[in-house]
């Protein structure tokens, strides 16, 4: 692969990383999302503090977990503690982003990942379930939801609400008794990146990866989109973010 | 307190605080006794058909695997499960000994779905399924450890995550908001893979604590596996690093690498080959067999596992453990 190749999972990488400010706590799952903090931590945010659900508070992600648990999570961190303390600090408002990912999402940024099929046991296909995911989706300021994109998992209706987005719209999540203020803020896909439209709570187009068209976007959405006149245009990778992606965030390829 | 919705999942496991509290009175002794007995011992005097169970912790993390293969061993069958872990539910799934299952996340992390998950809740063969979350199980044991009979949260609301559990949704007497209340989880049985511990039960982990603090309160009886059983002068000598006390622990085992192919962090690093081996075999019911018979129906205990994992692979795991570098 010359430098300036780069495979669909390293383009996700890298506009995920992005999206990161600096100084601001992440809950960080398996993943994609463990690449982006480590990424963003190497490139433009050196105080981004991940946090892990079962207890790793501002790892220095020199080396990739590959599960939420492992030592990596807490490598010269400052913090081991456990679960509750992790999900308790999430509800007290002190987590500023939160990554989800999942099998189905719908215009308002629900997410399944529990079980696939009209009925719920026994279901057609039975996923993971929520795991960290909605308690994440229910506490974290900001989500970033990471996806693959084409039509059967950006649908008009998900299967089951593991996670919550906006659920039916405005105001849904306050009153379903959600903390305000918070839910998802960002989309990044295999095709895009999107946002959610202040009025309405929906999906919203903001820039087209390297080489995909407005019209390629739609048609691997299952539900309208909207489209803003000005859609943007996303870089690809630099030279650099791939250097680090594969010289330091990932050297054993155990993800890219 | 008003009602404003119920989720309409089983409450599989009601919580029941008096008794708790008459069975940790009369069932608990306060007498610092040798508790240290095997694998075999333990899961037969604490483990029966139909108890409901729980272990700790996550993915490939400090799971008590040694237990849980001793559980698979003798059978124990119509297990009512708090489903919050990889590696050691999988292995129970592929022996069929699941009835129930109260579930937050069941899946092979970076590899994927569970195949021995979804052949036996698809098939049916898992009677119940509720849903939960990560947080919410844990504060259900959290709740059970207060000794109170539910703990309000701000998780679950407005999903089909809460529709499909056993919580409730009230209007907060205090604020008048919305409130989420989840159910105390009484465990009939827990277990855990600690760093050390001594005769007695006292235990203590090194890194993440998980849940094991709230876990290790929330259950009737609790077997303790340990990497090393120490003098209880060392327990003393750092008391501060106790997370479980003696008074909660029903017997204490001695397993060396117990968490394999999962990791034990400052001990040894996880066992990809070996993790990869499940991830593989547990695609078809014959491969899952192979594994069952393999890792564990054939063998007697836990030193005839290390013997066929073999010393020097152990050796090298403990090598590649990167710790405190």
């Amino acid at each position: 692969m010359s430098e300036l190749e780069y495979n669909p999972t390293e383009l996700l990488i890298c506009i995920a990383a992005r999206q990161m400010p600096d100084s601001v706590t992440a809950f960080i799952g398996t993943g994609i999302p463990m690449l982006a903090a480590s990424l963003a931590q190497k490139m433009h945010t050196p105080n981004l503090i991940p946090i892990f659900e079962f207890g790793g508070t501002g790892a220095r992600l020199e080396r990739l977990p590959r599960a939420v648990g492992e030592s990596r999570t807490f490598y010269r961190g400052v913090a081991a503690s456990g679960i509750c303390d992790i999900m308790e600090t999430a509800a007290r408002g002190f987590i500023d982003f939160g990554f989800l990912g999942g099998a189905q999402i719908d215009p308002y940024g629900n997410l399944n990942s529990t079980i696939i099929g009209p009925r719920h046991h026994p279901p057609k296909v039975r996923l993971p379930g929520s795991g960290g995911g909605n308690d994440v989706g229910s506490l974290c300021w900001h989500t970033i939801i990471i996806m693959r994109h084409d039509t059967r998992r950006f649908v008009p209706r998900v299967d089951f609400i593991t996670t919550p987005g906006y659920l039916t719209g405005p105001g849904a999540r306050e009153a379903a008794g959600l903390p305000p203020n918070t839910g998802p803020y960002r989309v990044v896909s295999t095709l895009a990146l999107l946002d959610f439209d202040e009025e309405t709570k929906r999906m919203r187009l903001v820039s087209t990866n390297p080489g995909v068209t407005v019209e390629q976007v739609i048609e691997n959405t299952g539900f309208e989109l909207i489209v803003p006149d000005q859609v943007g245009q996303n870089e690809p990778p630099t030279a650099e973010e791939l250097r680090l992606l594969r010289d330091e965030v990932d050297p054993e390829r155990f993800y890219i | 307190m008003h009602v404003i919705e119920s989720g309409i999942g089983e409450l599989i496991q009601p919580p029941d605080l008096d008794a708790f509290r008459e069975w940790n009175r009369e069932k608990k002794s306060r007498a610092l006794v040798d508790k240290v007995m095997t694998d075999a011992e333990a899961v037969s005097r604490f483990v029966y058909d139909g108890c409901y169970i729980g272990t700790e912790l996550y993915g490939t993390v400090r799971c008590p695997m040694t237990l849980v293969r001793e559980v698979v061993r003798q059978n124990k069958k119509d297990l009512r499960v708090a489903g919050q872990g990889v590696t050691e539910l999988d292995l129970w799934f592929a022996a069929r000994l699941v009835k129930k299952l109260d579930i937050t996340y069941i899946g092979l992390e970076v590899y994927g779905t569970s195949n021995a998950l979804r052949r036996e809740v698809e098939s049916g063969r898992v009677e119940s399924v509720v849903e939960w979350s990560n947080g919410g199980i844990t504060w259900r044991f959290k709740a059970a450890a207060m000794g109170v009979p539910f703990i309000p949260v701000r998780a679950m609301l407005g999903s089909d995550t809460f529709k499909y559990s056993s919580a409730k949704v009230v209007e907060c007497p205090f604020t008048g908001q919305k409130i989420c209340l989840l159910p105390a989880l009484i465990l009939d049985v827990g277990l855990i893979h600690v760093h050390r511990a001594d005769k007695y039960g006292n235990a203590q982990v090194e890194g993440i604590s998980g849940f094991a603090f709230e876990m290790s309160r929330a259950c009737k009886r609790l077997v303790v596996s340990a990497e090393e059983i120490v003098d209880t002068e060392e327990i003393r000598r750092y008391p501060d690093r106790t997370i479980i006390p003696y008074y909660l622990v029903d017997a204490v085992v001695h397993a060396p690498y117990g968490s394999h192919p999962g990791e034990m962090v400052y001990c040894y690093a996880r066992d990809e080959e070996y993790l990869r081996e499940w991830v593989e075999t547990s695609k078809t019911e014959e491969g899952t067999q192979v594994y069952l018979d393999k890792y564990i129906y054939n063998l007697a205990n836990h030193q005839e596992y290390l013997d066929l994992v073999g010393q020097e692979r152990l050796e090298m795991l403990r090598a590649d453990e990167e710790g405190r570098r």
